[in-house]
């Protein structure tokens, strides 16, 4: 291979990387003007996109906030969650020494943090007291009430379970009783409204992307005109669908960000009577919103739905609308 | 730079609208194309565009069979070759200046170079006082040169112009002629559909005259 060549081939490889050079700053240049110039159009017509915005933020904020109030009462359930109560009736055969010496193991192993013992009469005494049977209990030769221990196992120490099981296999111990059922069927409440908030999530945000697809194909229509001079003088379809995909972009942002306000207005509005409920309830118990991150990631699912949404018009009407 | 080689085109409906044209247009020439309305004169300019494709035929344009460009490559085939329309084709919720620099946002020129080749291609048509106007506010005249500006503002190798002068009085259609005539003079090939032959066949140019789909003459 000659010099000369090899000079003219180098130029040639110069020439081409600076015609890329070129085509990706032009192709970054119009990103920039049509995501500006969007906006512009967006914010020209500020009370049918304000309509669109609160459309898309009120069906955004509808699952977010049932989502937050779920977290909410996840928070709340999470505090009864552990330590859970055993509760441990003893033989009718069990003296009341072997019972307080069983007491008194109990509360001797690290895995326990409490132990509380209701003797049967104490027991018959309360029960007879709250039940309003007094005169049928008082007829009754003897009690028919086993001696109780209430067992708090430690935090931290291990499944209740396995203390359950090694408590029922105790010789003095007729029935120890783990209560856990109700806190079960509190779990699969939750889980089950969690399904239903991601299945209406769902459904709704499927309904914000076709809204979003009937606004970009509305705004296709009434620029019909313009695309097809843009396609005349050579605009290729990335070049039109740039300014729509925007649109949507933008639409959707918008969309986020009210969903994102209407959260933090409903909670914000709900906050002072859950406040005084819960100080009835003497808790500390505070109602937990969306936070920064929440809030920037609906704004963000927003931006992402528009697209979407944008990108379904785009690809189904831009196509259609050519030179004739 | 152009050729036609046994063009036909056939629509859809069965209206043979060109039939077996072949046509030669070199560089640097400045060609007329003539024919009543219906004779075919625009969809020979279609098939240069890819607006359509020929139904037999081959069309090469600047060394390039057009059969052979797909889909996606005719936005880069349509920024080689500059349109003047009968209707203009402008922007009407833009200004002068972002019509004609159109072409050059499109094909990705920096903001600098932009405003530099738009403010020569309004000067050269004479409308560098109207960059900042809105086509609705200018004359028919006037928004035919801003179309031209347009067309040539990428500085295209190929020219075509649809009845340029259609809604234009005589004195305003030798204007606009004279500027195309300049343009080829800087080395653009220029093809004109024009049914006005009063005007073209003063300015002594080859002219292709075509009947219901066929070339009947072409005369120098």
């Amino acid at each position: 291979m000659s010099a000369l060549e090899s000079r003219s081939r180098r130029d040639g490889a110069s020439t081409s990387r600076a015609r890329i050079r070129h085509r990706f700053n032009g192709w970054l240049t119009h990103h920039r003007l049509s995501a500006a110039e969007s906006l512009a159009r967006v914010l020209d017509n500020p009370v049918s996109s304000l309509l669109t915005w609160l459309v898309i933020g009120i069906a955004l904020a509808l699952p977010a906030a049932l989502d937050v109030a779920l977290d909410n009462a996840r928070k709340l359930s999470d505090k009864w969650d552990s330590p859970a109560q055993l509760s441990l009736f003893l033989t009718a055969t069990a003296s009341a020494d072997e019972a307080r010496e069983l007491h008194r193991e109990l509360q001797q192993r690290p895995d326990i943090a409490a132990v509380v013992f209701v003797s049967r009469e104490e027991a018959l005494a309360e029960f007879s007291l709250l039940s309003g049977f007094a005169d049928v209990l008082d007829s009754l030769d003897n009690n028919p009430l086993p001696d109780l221990l209430l067992v708090t196992p430690a935090p931290g120490a291990g499944p209740v379970a396995a203390l359950h099981r090694e408590l029922s296999a105790d010789p003095r111990v007729a029935e120890a009783v783990l209560d856990m059922a109700w806190l079960e069927r509190l779990n699969t409440l939750m889980e089950l409204s969690r399904r239903m908030v991601l299945a209406l999530g769902g459904v709704l945000v499927a309904g914000v992307v076709l809204i979003l697809g009937n606004t970009i194909r509305l705004a296709i229509e009434s620029r019909r005109e313009e695309i097809v001079v843009v396609k005349l003088v050579g605009g290729s379809n990335g070049f039109v669908r740039r300014p729509f995909l925007y649109t949507g972009l933008w639409y959707g942002v918008g969309g986020g960000f009210f969903a994102a306000l209407l959260v933090a207005a409903a909670l914000w509005f709900l906050g002072e009577p859950v406040a005084r409920l819960a100080e009835l309830y003497q808790s500390s118990f505070e109602l937990g919103g969306l936070g920064v991150m929440g809030s920037l990631n609906l704004v963000v699912l927003g931006g992402l739905l528009g697209l979407a949404g944008a990108w379904l018009a785009v690809s189904r009407h831009l196509g259609r609308i050519a030179p004739r | 730079m152009i050729t036609f080689d046994r063009v036909s085109k056939r629509y859809a409906e069965g209206h043979e609208a060109l039939s077996e044209v072949s046509v030669e247009i070199g560089q640097n020439e400045l060609v007329f194309l003539t024919g009543h309305s219906g004779a075919g004169k625009s969809t020979l300019l279609r098939l240069i565009m890819l607006i359509e494709r020929p139904s037999r035929g081959q069309v090469i344009v600047d060394g390039q069979n057009l059969a052979r460009v797909g889909n996606r490559g005719i936005p880069a085939h349509r920024r080689n070759i500059g349109v003047v329309f009968q209707n203009h084709q402008l922007l009407f919720d833009r200004s002068v200046y972002h019509n004609v620099a159109l072409p050059l946002v499109i094909a990705g020129y920096d903001q600098r170079e932009v405003g530099r080749r738009v403010r020569a291609a309004l000067d050269k048509v004479g409308l560098l006082a109207k960059e900042r106007a809105l086509p609705i506010t200018l004359s028919g005249g006037e928004q035919q040169r801003v179309g031209i500006a347009r067309a040539v503002v990428a500085r295209p190798r190929i020219l075509l112009a649809d009845e340029p002068t259609g809604n234009l009085d005589p004195a305003l259609s030798a204007e606009i002629m004279q500027l195309f005539e300049a343009f080829n003079q800087v080395g653009v090939t220029v093809l004109i559909a024009s049914h006005d032959l009063a005007l073209i066949s003063r300015l002594h140019h080859r002219i292709l005259t075509l009947r219901d789909g066929r070339l009947v003459s072409n005369r120098a």
